[in-house]
């Protein structure tokens, strides 16, 4: 059963009450809210997302609420929303209005801290005929918004922000969440793909203006089936820049992956080892682009010229 | 309220049973594993039961998805061990050429001395018990090899070297850890008079001869203390403290005359309260076994009836986790009665309320609890 098979009363009223069981990938979500507003927009945006099995283990308790105690007075003046894990806020409230990025955040922020049994690259993964292509990358260097083009161009979204490798295999884990684009990436990606499903614009939130992309039905659909890494390409954005898609040295790409990832210090020798692999068999390359179609094409170059 | 109590209750229940007999999770009910992972992680207890666990061979028998939570609890303990070890070495190559005896605390010590309470304990700092003369100079050492003093008010500073057992934490300046050095176990203005010359003595070597633990007896009564006497107002009493000193009991109860010698010990350094009431809940709670001589001979230390029903009230209400979906004001009101006992033991009364009164203020002025850890990008945790 999908999100979107509740009614939005349903939807609602699960929210409100024991919590809305959903699955986001390896992850079972249990989130609760009390915020009209949120309600309506969680139920468009999560529609195509498996609601969880009765007897499903938990991994996270989220909860967008508003506040508790004195702090609900403010509801008459400038309402606010608390993130809360199991129970306990982390977090400074939010204005309500931001209710829905601060959850999304927050589960994120869940996922960083907490799954630490998986190596998390700070990457973008989407993956196409069984190969994964990984996008390290750093803030504002544009792998949410490549991403968000490439799964409206045939390829199947793993991630936007999370490259899971699980280290019994070395697999990558797709956890296809909503991608969450900043300020100008919004309009780029409505001009890319006039289709594609986006919510509203969050102005002036903690990370500037947001708005979430739903993936295709397909990638969420998809959602339990891994895949090997292929390629490592490190994107960089920049206006006006040349295209260019070079080879990059191993020894270079070792480097920025073991860098980039959220726990490799964590994991220790098995992050060394999963590194070490997944470089040595994926082709690495450094990426420059302004034309969001022009790397989209190349990209897809790439990969075809893999497959002939 | 009465949902409230029996699903409360139902929780710790969860967790105790996880912690006295883990060879039974395999047999736990599917519905029941998330509420167990729920407690078990606000009490900072998930590596513990995956350690146990994992030594039993039972990871593969238990809901893959908990499996994975106790693995990634284990990996962040296991790093964390790491992490000890290194700022040890570190600490020794910075105080090369002073000849100062370095006592192990708490969960350094039980790293490197191998203890049982070592496996899938979470830690925090380096705790480091050092004579009081020589405080001065290992400051000094570590101030010049990276160190940096953390940036207190003066009304702090004063209250560490004046008052306290400890002098204020340092950090280092890359790794941002941090370094505890103490020169006794309990505040100087304590009520439980706490001479610090004998734990020197009986401290001991490790393979390393350059560091120390305590004695086994010393071991266990410095755990009971920080248990009942380091309370924090939001947190309470730490089950995972009475853990340790559950862990301790069952490794150092093996030797001869380790009983005799743990009731004499707590004499001579004042602390048969705590070990009264140590002993009392450990076994009650997790089972640890405790010969009932020794359980007998503590009652000539127990307090009034009175007294003593109300701390075991108290010290249930504030050492077992809540549940994550029930909060209740209770406990709150027990953590709070606890710390407030915890001082009133720390320091003498005019002092307290000067204290108190001075922390109050800062709280009136609104001095931020909350971190806003979301205005972070998440790569930068």
């Amino acid at each position: 059963m999908l999100v979107g098979d509740l009614s939005h009363r349903q939807f609602a009223g699960r929210l409100a009450s024991a919590g809305l069981g959903v699955q986001f990938g390896p992850f079972n979500l249990r989130i609760r809210s009390d915020l009209g507003s949120f309600a309506s927009l969680a139920h468009h945006l999560y529609e195509p997302y498996p609601l969880l099995d009765a007897e499903a283990i938990s991994d996270f308790h989220v909860q967008i609420a508003s506040p508790r105690g004195l702090r609900r007075l403010r509801r008459w003046v400038r309402p606010q929303a608390c993130f809360s894990v199991d129970g306990q806020s982390i977090f400074a409230p939010y204005r309500a209005d931001h209710a829905f990025p601060a959850l999304e955040w927050g589960i994120n922020w869940c996922v960083a801290t907490r799954a630490h049994h998986l190596l998390m690259l700070h990457s973008a993964v989407v993956e196409r005929n069984g190969q994964a292509m990984v996008f390290p990358a750093w803030p504002g260097h544009g792998k949410s918004t490549l991403c968000a083009a490439l799964i409206h161009s045939g390829w199947r979204l793993f991630s936007d922000e999370f490259g899971l490798v699980r280290p019994e295999d070395g697999s990558l884990l797709p956890v296809p969440r909503l991608i969450s684009l900043k300020d100008a990436s919004i309009d780029v990606i409505r001009r890319f793909r006039p289709e594609a499903v986006i919510g509203p614009a969050f102005f002036g939130t903690r990370k500037g203006t947001v708005a979430h992309v739903r993936p295709p039905a397909e990638s969420i659909r998809r959602a339990q089936e891994p895949a090997r890494p292929r390629w490592f390409i490190f994107p960089r954005w920049t206006a006006d820049a040349a295209f260019t898609l070079e080879p990059m040295p191993k020894s270079q790409a070792f480097l920025m992956v073991a860098t980039n990832a959220f726990n490799y210090d964590v994991l220790d020798e098995t992050a060394f080892r999963l590194v070490a692999d997944m470089v040595r068999t994926c082709d690495c390359y450094s990426l420059r682009y302004a034309d969001l179609n022009e790397a989209v094409t190349e990209l897809e170059k790439l990969s075809g010229s893999i497959d002939g | 309220m009465g949902k409230l109590s029996t699903e409360t209750r139902r929780a710790q229940r969860l967790l105790l049973t996880a912690l006295r007999v883990p060879e039974t999770l395999p047999a736990l009910p599917f519905a029941d594993w998330e509420l167990l992972l729920r407690v078990a992680r606000r009490a900072r207890l998930l590596g513990r039961l995956g350690c146990d666990l994992s030594r039993a061979g039972l990871l593969g028998n238990i809901p893959p998805r908990a499996a994975a939570h106790l693995r990634a609890s284990r990996n962040v303990i296991e790093h964390r061990n790491t992490l000890v070890s290194w700022e040890i070495n570190r600490i020794l190559w910075a105080l090369k050429g002073t000849e100062v005896p370095l006592i192990l605390l708490k969960g350094a010590a039980y790293a490197l001395a191998e203890l049982p309470p070592a496996r899938g304990r979470i830690f925090a700092d380096v705790d480091l018990l050092v004579p009081e003369n020589l405080i001065g100079e290992v400051e000094e050492k570590l101030l010049g090899h990276g160190w940096l003093k953390l940036q207190i008010d003066p009304y702090d500073d004063r209250y560490y070297r004046v008052w306290m057992h400890e002098i204020p934490p340092l950090r280092h300046r890359e790794r941002g850890s941090e370094i505890d050095i103490h020169h006794r176990l309990l505040p100087r203005t304590s009520r439980l008079k706490s001479d610090p010359v004998p734990l020197f003595a009986a401290a001991r070597p490790l393979a390393d001869p350059r560091l120390r633990v305590l004695a086994p007896a010393d071991m266990v009564l410095h755990a009971l203390v920080h248990l009942f006497l380091e309370g924090d107002p939001d947190e309470g009493l730490r089950l995972r403290d009475l853990v340790d000193v559950h862990d301790l009991l069952c490794y150092h109860g093996q030797e001869p005359g380790f009983w005799a010698g743990l009731g004499l010990r707590a004499r001579e350094l004042g602390f048969e309260r705590p070990l009264f009431y140590g002993l009392h809940h450990a076994h009650r709670l997790l089972g640890t076994p405790i010969p009932p001589d020794v359980l007998q001979k503590l009652e000539d230390v127990a307090p009034s009836w009175l007294i003593r029903k109300l701390m075991d009230h108290l010290i249930h209400l504030t050492l077992l986790p809540g549940h994550p979906d029930y909060p209740s004001r209770r406990p709150a009101l027990g953590r709070w009665l606890m710390y407030v006992r915890a001082h009133w033991l720390r320091m003498p009364p005019v002092l307290l309320a000067r204290h108190l009164s001075y922390k109050a203020w800062l709280r009136f002025r609104g001095v931020r609890k909350q971190i806003d850890l979301a205005q972070l990008d998440l790569k930068q945790q």
